[in-house]
């Protein structure tokens, strides 16, 4: 190999680029470091100087360049983003090998291995220069793949299992046309110089072709400019479009491996996250405000890229979400995104101090196992009826702790962003629950159920009364008989998904009572109901969308009961169809008696 | 100084519909259009969360929104613990919980947008 130069013009627009994104990365970096709290910033630098680091490493390998969890999703769109973002990162990794073995005293000038091809002259082929130039044309060919694919997609999009991509904005346009065009130009570069300074399968056997109709010569220096400005233009792009996600992500792996989770305000870590979303549109068909309300423009992609760009009505679209969690479980990055609407909520809210007054001081209850219904088991009161029957049969000393109707765990209005008012009712509640020395605490609605385990300090354990049931089955208070029926059982999101996933217990109860029929929407997949109460103006049209569609979904296979574990998703279920629906309770009452 | 037998005259119970304030419930229907449809039948108030400890009637603000009595309705509002229950039973599928927003929202007029 001889060198030909060291140094042309062409190189400038890349540099520029380079230049200016390295500056913005660092400043963002440490803006962002300065934004977490103190505690955070110290788990940050413990965590870099522990083994940690090498379980984030490995995590940024696997996920950011093989893209891991989105081959699991669909291997087509796995594997276009593997192709580009693990292609173009070998292709990095050999360009500097390339330089370190041909000339070390180059690797500073950061040009140099990304034009290595135009600034070396190839003068006898060695074993390990053919091994290199297999090996880069099969990345440039790997990558180039990929590219066709995200070209593809763009116009088909159901080849890779989407049903919709997001629209672009002007600056992902940019980065998008930019992305696409950088690597075909450097097919062109390359084969055109391929002459001089060889080339394998791929660009040698361009440059040949091209040879055959053009003068090659006249179309180097032209072709390297254009690449050069491609990339420049990718970079300058960057921050402005999707892509920002690439070195985002990095970060957002590190921080979390870190033990930092997101917090009451978007600052930090929030901020993170949402530079972190590839608006891939992987969430647009996980939400069915969607697939069965066709409102695609209300999905977390589109919040996302609002609260990114502080354009439009940012707290009205954190309020229009079922807050289901759907998004959160579909997300290949990991991104909290109910958590980053609820900051917003709560950032938009107004409160009153004087309001509540009026709840009365807490009476006492004196009791061992205390029971709350909650308002949503009131007004279905064929729940509370059979978790009564329940506990009498089991013979425990239970009370009712909101016999005839009490006040609400606090859950809707904190979902609604009024955390003050919510604060409110937890320490009422709190009083009532303290004051009658219970040893634990039953209740009926997922919703009641998250909150009091979440936002509530109480001294005593919290179980639903699924988890319950299934331990006074287990230890033998009840005895239940198979009835015979098949049902297929749902997942409520605030026990399943919201809860960190109580899936086993009520499927636990269920298997001995009934033959429990499997459905693709369970567990972590399971379906909103629709009538959630985490939002407000979703209109009941929407909302009766939203439940059909699910019933119908849940119901493919004709059980002959459909077995809920919410109050509000059976009675929700009820009015969408002619479907018998019965809570899990009601289930093992008439299960008991046979 | 006159006799005082422990009766008064009544304060006048009229509402001039010429005089109420209207943005009220201009605002409110805008808000959540779903509120026209309601029919005033009381479901929402027979179940009511805050109605259990209080005189709130979810059915009474709403009839105060429509005569412009905002300043009743103020106080009341705030009672609501948005638990959805009324919501649930609406025999209308009236979309009370964001009635109930919207209400707040006017009376207070710094979140008002
Ligand atoms: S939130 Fe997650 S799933 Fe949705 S577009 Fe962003 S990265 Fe993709
Ligand atoms: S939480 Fe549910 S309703 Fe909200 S955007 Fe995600 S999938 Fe859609
Ligand atoms: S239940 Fe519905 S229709 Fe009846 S008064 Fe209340 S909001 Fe109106
Ligand atoms: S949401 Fe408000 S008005 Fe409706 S039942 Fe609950 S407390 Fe009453």
């Amino acid at each position: 190999m001889r060198e030909r130069f060291i140094y042309d013009p062409f190189v400038l627009p890349f540099m520029a680029g380079f230049i200016y994104i390295l500056i913005y990365l660092f400043a963002g970096i440490i803006k962002t470091v300065k934004e977490l709290p103190y505690e955070d910033r110290k788990k940050l630098g413990k965590s870099i100087f522990s083994r940690k680091i090498f379980v984030s490493i490995k995590e940024i390998f696997i996920e950011c360049l093989i893209h891991r969890k989105i081959w699991k999703r669909n291997p087509v769109l796995g594997y276009m983003h593997m192709s580009i973002a693990f292609g173009w990162f070998m292709l990095i990794i050999l360009g500097h090998l390339e330089v370190q073995l041909y000339c070390p005293d180059r690797v500073k000038l950061p040009y140099f291995p990304i034009f290595f091809r135009y600034f070396m002259m190839e003068t006898e082929t060695t074993l390990k220069g053919s091994l290199l130039f297999f090996l880069m044309d099969f990345f440039l060919l790997m990558v180039l793949t990929g590219i066709g694919l995200a070209i593809y997609k763009r116009i088909n999009s159901r080849l890779m299992g989407m049903r919709r991509t997001t629209k672009l904005k002007i600056g992902d346009s940019i980065a998008v046309y930019t992305l696409w065009a950088i690597f075909p130009l450097r097919l062109l570069a390359e084969s055109f110089t391929s002459g001089i300074s060889g080339g394998s399968f791929l660009t040698r056997g361009f440059g040949l072709v091209f040879e055959s109709f053009v003068h090659n010569e006249a179309l180097i220096r032209p072709m390297w400019w254009a690449y050069s400005i491609a990339l420049g233009a990718f970079f300058f792009a960057l921050p402005f479009s999707r892509f920002m996600h690439i070195p985002t992500e990095i970060l957002l792996i590190v921080l979390r491996n870190a033990g930092i989770k997101s917090r009451k305000t978007n600052a930090g870590y929030g901020n993170i996250e949402l530079y972190s979303c590839s608006r891939c549109g992987i969430c647009i068909d996980a939400c069915q405000m969607s697939s069965a309300a066709h409102l695609d423009r209300k999905t977390t992609v589109y919040f996302m890229r609002m609260l990114r760009d502080e354009k439009g009505n940012i707290e009205e679209a954190a309020q229009q979400c079922l807050m289901c969690g759907r998004c959160v479980d579909a997300c290949p990055v990991g991104i909290d995104s109910c958590r980053l609407k609820q900051n917003v909520r709560r950032s938009g809210s107004f409160h009153s101090p004087q309001q509540y007054q009026y709840i009365p001081p807490a009476e006492t209850i004196r009791t061992d196992v205390l029971y709350f219904a909650g308002c949503m088991s009131h007004v279905t009161p064929g729940i509370e009826k059979a978790m009564r029957t329940i506990f009498e049969k089991a013979g425990v000393n239970y009370r009712m702790m909101d016999e005839g109707g009490g006040i609400c765990c606090g859950r809707p209005v904190m979902l609604l962003g009024q955390e003050e008012s919510a604060a409110v009712l937890i320490r009422k509640n709190t009083d009532i629950i303290l004051q009658s020395n219970a040893k634990l605490l039953v209740t009926s609605c997922p919703i009641c159920f998250k909150v009091f385990n979440e936002e509530y300090d109480l001294p005593i354990p919290v179980m639903h009364h699924t988890q319950y049931i299934e331990q006074l089955l287990d230890t033998g208070k009840i005895s239940v008989n198979h009835t015979g029926l098949s049902v297929v059982y749902h997942d409520p999101c605030d026990l399943g998904r919201n809860s960190g996933g109580i899936y086993q217990p009520p499927r636990q109860v269920l298997y001995q009572v009934a033959y429990v029929m499997g459905n693709p929407n369970e567990r972590e997949k399971s379906l909103c109901c629709g009538a959630s109460v985490g939002n407000a103006v979703l209109t009941n049209d929407q909302r009766r969308k939203i439940a059909r569609d699910a019933l119908e979904k849940l119901t493919e296979e004709h059980p002959d009961i459909l077995v809920t574990a919410c109050p509000l998703c059976k009675k929700t279920f009820a009015g969408a169809g002619t479907q018998q629906v019965e809570d899990i309770a009601q289930i093992v009452v008439k299960a008991m008696d046979q | 100084m006159k006799p005082d037998f422990g009766y008064s005259i009544n304060q006048s119970q009229k509402i001039d519909l010429d005089q109420t304030p209207k943005d009220v419930a201009a605002f409110v229907l805008r808000f959540e259009p779903s509120f026209a449809i309601c029919i005033g039948c009381g479901t929402c108030m027979a179940t009511c969360s805050a109605g259990h400890f209080t005189h709130f009637n979810l059915r009474m603000a709403q009839l105060m929104v429509m005569r412009g009595q905002i300043k009743k309705i103020h106080e009341d509002i705030e009672k609501c613990m948005l638990c959805g229950k009324c919501q649930m039973l609406c025999p209308r599928g009236v979309n009370t919980r964001n009635v109930v927003l919207a209400i707040h929202r006017f009376t207070h007029p710094l979140s008002r947008t």
